[in-house]
């Protein structure tokens, strides 16, 4: 194949990477646009494979079968509440990929560049391999707090900014001797250096960073991986690297924000670690709680007309979100308006709920999200809360010296009643009491959520 | 212990101070519940009714007050016409009463039942904080007391309170004011605006506004600034000027409403007079006025006690006893109030009650405890009204709390842009220029395609951004065929892993997306 035809194969690629993701802007579209970049790949992977410059057929042949068969596997096997664990392995993978191709790049001396070119082709390659390591050792250390080998509480080292910016002084340092170095071809034991900076660079970031900024993490590895794919791009001089890096750059980065603004948090305080450095102590959470049982609860349920259900992480945990679907079409058939409300950090990472809802078959033209459903919060008859907390937390409205004063929250307690399923009445992530548990219409229906749903639903049906 | 619930004597009270929904519950803290013969007949709660729910009935009533150990009763004592003596008379020593005492008003009783050395809980003293909603017999009985106040109003008004347009015509909607949202306000605007009324309503303390609204209410202002907010979630006296002002909106609408219902209480007080005589004349004929202070002489000129008055074409409904007229429903909360009061009186579960003066709730209901006065209580130490104040100053404080003045923060990004493209401009070679250009394009696509991806399927799109991030396969397939086997090797790692991402990231989405069904 000719210059020319790759030259155009990667140009459709790189349309059609853009077409899938324009295609996820609607439910509609969304299986169309994976379609598209699956497309987009194949045309890639054939136009370089056949592009004139690979030989090596076999062990080409022998790795994308290998790896293509453990990714198969794994997209079959994985359960819904573990998709961010996936996702997170998954992007460990592209850092891990671009170290590697960096590191071939880098002793691979064929090339006849020269001069400024030359310079300019080693600080990409030298930023390519810093960002691939942060990415891999950064979304290890996630996958490891997702899933519960890590501990997800932030683990603060004395002085971690210094460290950190102690860390990035050597990193150019090390840059600059590995560009002097590499005039005469040498330059692997700094470059090996910087890599170890980077990955220990990457685990101390994330280690500092507690379980409720999960999805920011999540989305900021996703743009890392992207930047990652980008600066190789640039490394090997390949527009559609470059192209693909880019857009996945961006969509984590927006992603991050969405998320940052989601929890009132700023970005940089994100990244920087820790929880609850806000001012002030928090107001106290005085009152009792009421608790209520299976059966009120299903009276209640029987009396309303619009009812809202909140699902938060607990649901998932408890796996609940079956028996919740059962009693949502429960009640949609004896003509009741049921609708879910989604807040942007309900999972653990962005969209999360919306996936293990529509894995137990919730339609989706029945879920809202915050902006979508917070004002009509005042005509709803009964909220029902399932394992969520910070998210329904109404301090972050009126009291500014909460932890999370400032966070868009769900504003349930505006509704004539509230259930709050709960297993205990410990706090949530963020460590907050929560004043919307002692609320006058909020009714406690403690236990294990599965549990009583099931028992709700057997009520329902009685 | 035994507690006995003897039948009202009253005259036209028809609450009961249990029912067998609360009694059983009251029974599982351990106490045995007595219950006079024929008490909750006016309430529709038959004798049976109560045995079922496993009450002893007492046939008379002066076996009960002897028999029980407490007596809970809904009117304080007073004179009992069948045994021709005082109720408290039937009290002996160390028996517990709880029961609505009113002490402000009746130091009599009060020195009667000391003398008798029982201990009294008054259930209209539980303060009024939100620990204690739940035995806040006042709030539930003015809740009932408003919605009533709405139902006697209907009786009496010759139209729909509803807009309709018949083929008969079209029916406007009545106009109800409702003076004063507290429990009762609320109560009562709640009911018109079910039956359709269109409903206006005020208020001397503006922290009650969000709420008129949040039911669909208009909120009267006052031009006039002026704080009404009283202590214990009451309203105080008003300034000169304040009272004026609003007077004459009080004039203005009595000309435009269709039924007014007052509920203007200051605690300790004689009720204001907010409706003159002229203004009841300046009414619509056929309109209504309910007086829910009628008890402490009334908000209209024209109301007279436990009377229904027609006055200037005008009907005004003066009852006290609303929540009795709806027997059933008081005694049900009445009952619910007390249960939780006994709940809090035994902590141990056990049947034994302990008045803990250490307890704020407590201590504020009773009003005698073994024969001495105990009331008033000390002043109540919550109060939500000064720390919402602090947090507003705090909330100012963070807010002037900013480093980088506003316009240096918004052309700060634009200006280090700037600077980069300039730096990278004048250092670049060419060939690096056209991958920077295709780069800073591509972050812009991704920036618009990206925003309008439905928070729905932010899951997908990171799978898939996973998936399309696997590109950098091409990275190791241009570099696998180099005659260094390091390179070779690596470079073949590299397309596994990466060729992972490829399939997993697409299958893992199409997976997903199956799932999204409407």
């Amino acid at each position: 194949m000719s210059n020319g035809l790759v030259t155009m194969a990667y140009i459709a690629a790189s349309i059609l990477f853009i077409l899938s993701l324009s295609g996820l802007s609607k439910q509609d579209t969304a299986r169309r646009g994976n379609y598209y970049g699956m497309t987009g790949m194949a045309i890639a992977i054939v136009a370089t494979v056949f592009g004139g410059s690979v030989t090596a057929y076999v062990i080409l042949t022998i790795a994308l079968l290998i790896g293509g068969f453990i990714g198969t596997k794994a997209a079959a096997k994985v359960e819904m509440t573990q998709m961010p664990e996936l996702v997170a392995l998954m992007h460990s993978l592209v850092g891990m990929a671009a170290v590697l191709v960096g590191y071939a790049n880098a002793m691979d001396h064929s090339n006849s560049l020269v001069g400024a070119e030359k310079t300019i082709h080693e600080v990409e390659t030298y930023i390519g391999i810093f960002i691939g390591a942060v990415t891999f050792s950064g979304s290890v250390i996630a996958f490891g707090k997702l899933c519960g080998r890590i501990s997800g509480k932030p683990i603060l080292l004395p002085a971690r900014h210094w460290l950190n910016l102690a860390m990035l002084v050597v990193t150019v340092i090390l840059g600059g001797s590995f560009l002097s170095a590499a005039e005469s071809g040498g330059g692997m034991l700094p470059l090996a250096i910087m890599t170890v900076i980077a990955l220990v660079f990457g685990v101390h970031m994330v280690m500092a960073i507690g379980g409720a900024d999960m999805p920011v993490v999540v989305s900021m590895l996703n743009s890392y991986s992207g930047w990652a794919a980008a600066a190789t791009g640039f490394m090997l001089s390949n527009d559609l690297l470059i192209v693909t890096g880019a857009l996945v750059g961006s969509s984590g980065a927006i992603l991050s924000y969405i998320m940052c603004r989601a929890m009132n948090r700023h970005f940089l305080s994100v990244i920087a670690g820790g929880f609850g450095s806000a001012g002030g102590e928090a107001a106290e959470v005085v009152g009792d709680v009421q608790p209520i049982e299976v059966e009120e609860t299903a009276q209640l349920l029987l009396d309303a007309k619009d009812i809202v259900i909140i699902p938060g992480y607990g649901m998932a945990v408890a796996q609940a979100q079956h028996t919740v679907n059962e009693i949502t079409k429960l009640l949609t058939g004896r003509g009741k308006k049921v609708r879910f409300a989604i807040h942007p950090v309900a999972g653990r990472m962005p969209g999360h709920m919306n996936v293990l809802l529509a894995e137990a078959k919730v339609p989706y033209d029945i879920v809202f999200e915050m902006d979508e459903i917070n004002e009509d919060f005042p005509h709803v008859d009964v909220s029902i809360v399932i394992g969520a907390n910070d998210i329904v937390n109404p301090s972050a409205l009126d009291d500014p010296n909460s932890p999370i004063a400032g966070m868009p929250v769900l504003e349930c307690w505006k509704g004539a009643a509230t259930i709050v399923l709960k297993r205990s009445m410990a706090s949530g992530y963020a460590g907050v009491g929560n004043p919307l548990f002692v609320h006058d219409n909020t009714r406690m229906l403690f236990g294990d959520a599965n549990d009583k749903l099931q028992g709700l639903l057997k009520a329902l049906q009685g | 212990m035994k507690i006995g619930v003897p039948k009202e004597v009253h005259d036209g009270e028809k609450r009961v101070a249990t029912t067998p929904e609360a009694a059983e519950k009251i029974i599982k803290l351990g106490f045995e519940v007595l219950v006079e013969s024929g008490a909750g007949d006016n309430a529709n709660i038959s004798d049976d009714a109560y045995r079922a729910a496993g009450l002893q009935v007492v046939a008379s009533a002066q076996e009960l007050w002897q028999q029980s150990d407490i007596v809970m009763k809904v009117r304080a004592p007073e004179f009992h016409p069948q045994l021709a003596l005082d109720e408290a008379d039937l009290l002996r020593e160390g028996q517990q009463l709880i029961s609505f005492i009113w002490p402000a008003q009746n130091e009599a009783l009060m020195q009667k039942l000391a003398t008798k050395k029982v201990s009294v809980l008054a259930m209209d003293s539980v303060p009024r904080m939100s620990r204690a909603q739940k035995m806040d017999a006042l709030s539930s009985m003015a809740n009932i007391a408003g919605y009533r106040a709405i139902v006697e109003a209907a009786q009496h008004f010759g139209r729909f309170f509803t807009g309709q347009i018949t083929a008969a015509g079209k029916i406007p909607p009545a106009k109800v004011l409702v003076i004063g949202a507290g429990v009762a306000g609320l109560a009562a605007i709640g009911a018109a605006k079910g039956m359709g009324a269109i409903v206006r309503a005020f208020d001397t303390r503006p922290e009650v506004k969000e709420q008129i609204e949040s039911m669909d209410a208009e909120f009267l202002m006052l031009d006039f600034q002026e704080d009404g907010s009283g202590t214990g979630g009451y309203a105080k006296t008003m300034s000169k000027e304040f009272i004026e002002a609003e007077m004459a909106l009080f004039a203005q609408q009595a000309k435009e409403v269709d039924i007014i219902v007052t509920t203007a209480l200051i605690p300790g007080k004689p009720a204001p007079e907010l409706i003159t005589a002229e203004m009841v004349a300046s009414m619509k004929p056929g309109s209504v006025i309910v007086d829910l202070a009628a008890e402490q002489g009334g908000n209209c000129a024209l109301t007279e006690k436990n009377q229904v008055v027609v006055k200037h074409d005008v009907t005004i409904i003066g009852y006290t006893n609303l929540p009795s007229r709806l027997a059933n429903q008081s005694s049900q909360l009445y009952a619910t109030n007390l249960r939780h009061l006994l709940t809090d009186l035994t902590p141990g579960k056990d049947g034994n009650t302990v008045i803990n003066m250490e307890d704020e709730v407590i201590r504020g209901a009773t009003v005698i405890k073994e024969g001495n006065i105990t009331w008033p209580p000390p002043p109540p130490k919550l109060s939500a009204a000064p720390k919402q104040a602090a947090a507003s100053e705090a909330a100012a404080a963070v807010e002037t709390k900013s480093l980088i003045p506003e316009p240096i923060k918004q052309w700060l990004p634009i200006a280090l842009a700037a600077l980069v493209f300039f730096a990278v401009g004048a250092t670049a070679p060419t060939s690096f220029l056209s991958h920077f250009t295709v780069f800073v394009l591509a972050c812009f696509v991704g920036y618009q395609v990206i925003w309008n991806v439905s928070p729905s399927l932010h899951t997908p799109l990171m799978s898939v951004t996973n998936a399309i991030s696997g590109i950098i396969v091409i990275g190791a397939l241009v570099q696998v065929s180099s005659p260094d086997s390091i390179i070779g090797i690596l470079s073949a790692v590299a397309i596994l892993i990466a060729s992972i991402n490829i399939a997993g990231g697409f299958l893992v989405t199409r997976r997903m997306l199956e799932m999204f069904r409407k």
